[in-house]
């Protein structure tokens, strides 16, 4: 079964149309690339999956469930919008860490708040909390950061900044974790680091879609492609297809640019 | 020596008086500061701009005449019997609240909507998003004029003598009437830069409690 799908997602502001009804799915484990000229509504499509903006037509499936309709017209609640929401993990562009937290906090915050809604969580409330805070723990190590725990953002490099962030998207265990330009922010120097973390997630089945202008980095990591430009896909495939043998004149015209 | 004495004993009873509308004042300024601040952003129009209209209001006339408002109104209006020092607790409470619940609102205003994102689609709830990341950073950026403010409000106290409130000015001006001497008002002044001085070094203490993070 299909991870995530999303058919006919349509977004406009004002008369604005971004997006023009996008169509894809993904399985579990699968890396998608979504590359595309800027203006080609990649970040509002991500952030219509992510709710942080709402679609106005279109559908999301998560593991076959329906957990968004357009067409319904009814808005969702709060809450069904929080537990939609934790099936998929954001990474920003420009990381969006909270800067009164520590590296540790910041990764502990989200899971420790979530589990005071436990039933359990009373009866247990020592041994859970020590649970979240070594799974933070381990998150901070497996993001190179484990000597940084206790260091606030300010006192971080933009690329270690942008490693917590990370961690603290997969604190939650997403479904799907979603990148935003994971590297824009970022001095070239430091992007590598970024790059190697996330190749990393990609070889222990992370499912993931990372919009990315790094096209050397997505030809390397990812299992397909996705082309978009004016609010749609465009073209989609394995790297070899959509970068290495484009069929779709604008996306040859995009990879040509890159050049 | 003794005139020493009874001025200093009569300046510190109304230094008491004075204190007590300044933490009322704050206790009291400082939630309703919070509620306005969000009435003042709701995106519902009727609670939106009569609060605008309120804020306008009190921000736009003297404190001294929304003290005489509050003091002499009611009897005016034929209502008899409202205690003056509560006629002063609300003209303060109400002008203060106004004046924080602008710079609530611009701290509020100024954390960037990365951060209320970021909480989302972590699953937090509004009200964790609020507390628990969006506060603190408000607390911080407000601090300096909050600071203000609250020096401010020290020495605005001393308008409540104008509605016959004793507090430290009444005192030290009665000596003036009473006894022809000024020295007392000119010592008055003593006791308000003592009060402010402790504000200050409070202040001056949280900041830097609040100094180990930037952002
Ligand atoms: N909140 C918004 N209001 C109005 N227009 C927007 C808004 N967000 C994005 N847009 C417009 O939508 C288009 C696509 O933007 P975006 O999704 O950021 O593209 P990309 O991430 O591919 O660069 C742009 O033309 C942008 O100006
Ligand atoms: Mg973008």
């Amino acid at each position: 079964m299909k991870i995530l799908e999303v058919k006919g997602l349509a977004k406009s502001f004002g008369k604005t149309k971004v997006l023009k009804g996008i169509d894809f799915s993904m399985e579990k484990g699968e890396v998608v690339a979504v590359i595309g000229s800027s203006g080609s509504g990649k970040t509002t499509m991500l952030r219509c999956i992510n709710f942080l903006e709402t679609a106005d037509q279109g559908q999301i499936y998560v593991d076959g469930n329906c957990i968004f309709d357009g067409a319904s017209g009814k808005k969702l609640t709060p809450a069904q919008e929080r537990e939609n929401q934790l099936n998929f993990g954001l990474v920003f562009q420009n990381f969006n860490l909270f800067p009164q937290y520590t590296a540790l906090e910041n990764v502990a915050l989200a899971p420790k708040l979530l589990a005071q809604e436990r039933p359990d969580y009373k009866q247990n409330k020592k041994q859970i909390l020590a649970e979240i805070e070594e799974n933070a723990k381990s998150l901070l190590d497996r993001v190179g950061l484990s000597d940084k725990r206790n260091n606030y953002p300010c006192e971080l490099s933009g690329g270690q900044q942008q490693r917590v962030s990370i961690a603290r998207a997969l604190a939650l265990n997403p479904k799907v974790l979603f990148f935003d330009e994971p590297t824009s922010a970022l001095d070239p120097e430091l992007t590598g680091e970024i790059l190697h973390v996330i190749r990393d997630l990609a070889t222990k089945d992370v499912t993931m879609v990372i919009v990315t202008h790094e096209i050397d980095f997505a030809r390397n990591v990812a299992d397909r492609i996705i082309f978009m430009a004016d609010g749609v896909v465009v073209e989609e495939g394995t790297p070899e297809q959509v970068i290495d043998h484009p069929q779709n004149e604008r996306t040859q015209a995009f990879l040509k640019r890159l050049e | 020596m003794s005139i020493f004495i009874t001025v200093t004993l009569s300046l510190l009873e109304g230094l008491w008086t004075t204190f007590k509308i300044f933490a009322l004042t704050l206790l009291m300024a400082l939630p309703l500061g919070l509620i306005i601040s969000f009435g003042s952003m709701s995106k519902i129009k009727v609670i939106k701009w009569p609060i605008k209209f309120l804020i306008w209001v009190i921000r736009g006339t003297p404190l001294m005449l929304q003290l005489i408002v509050f003091g002499f109104g009611p009897g005016l209006l034929g209502i008899d019997g409202m205690d003056t020092f509560v006629a002063v607790m609300i003209a303060f409470v109400l002008n203060y609240a106004c004046y924080f619940s602008e710079i609530f609102r611009g701290g509020i205003e100024g954390i960037p909507k990365g951060q209320y994102e970021a909480g989302k689609v972590l699953g937090l709830t509004k009200s964790q998003v609020f507390f628990k990341i969006v506060l603190m950073q408000v607390v911080k950026r407000i601090i300096p004029p909050m600071s203000n403010e609250f020096l401010t409000l020290v020495k605005d106290t001393s308008l409540a003598n104008t509605i016959m409130i004793y507090e430290i000015t009444w005192n030290a001006k009665r000596f003036m009437n009473s006894e022809h001497i000024l020295w007392p008002l000119f010592y008055s002044g003593v006791f308000y830069l003592a009060f402010c001085g402790i504000l200050t070094l409070i202040f001056g203490y949280i900041e830097k409690k609040l100094d180990y993070y930037r952002g």
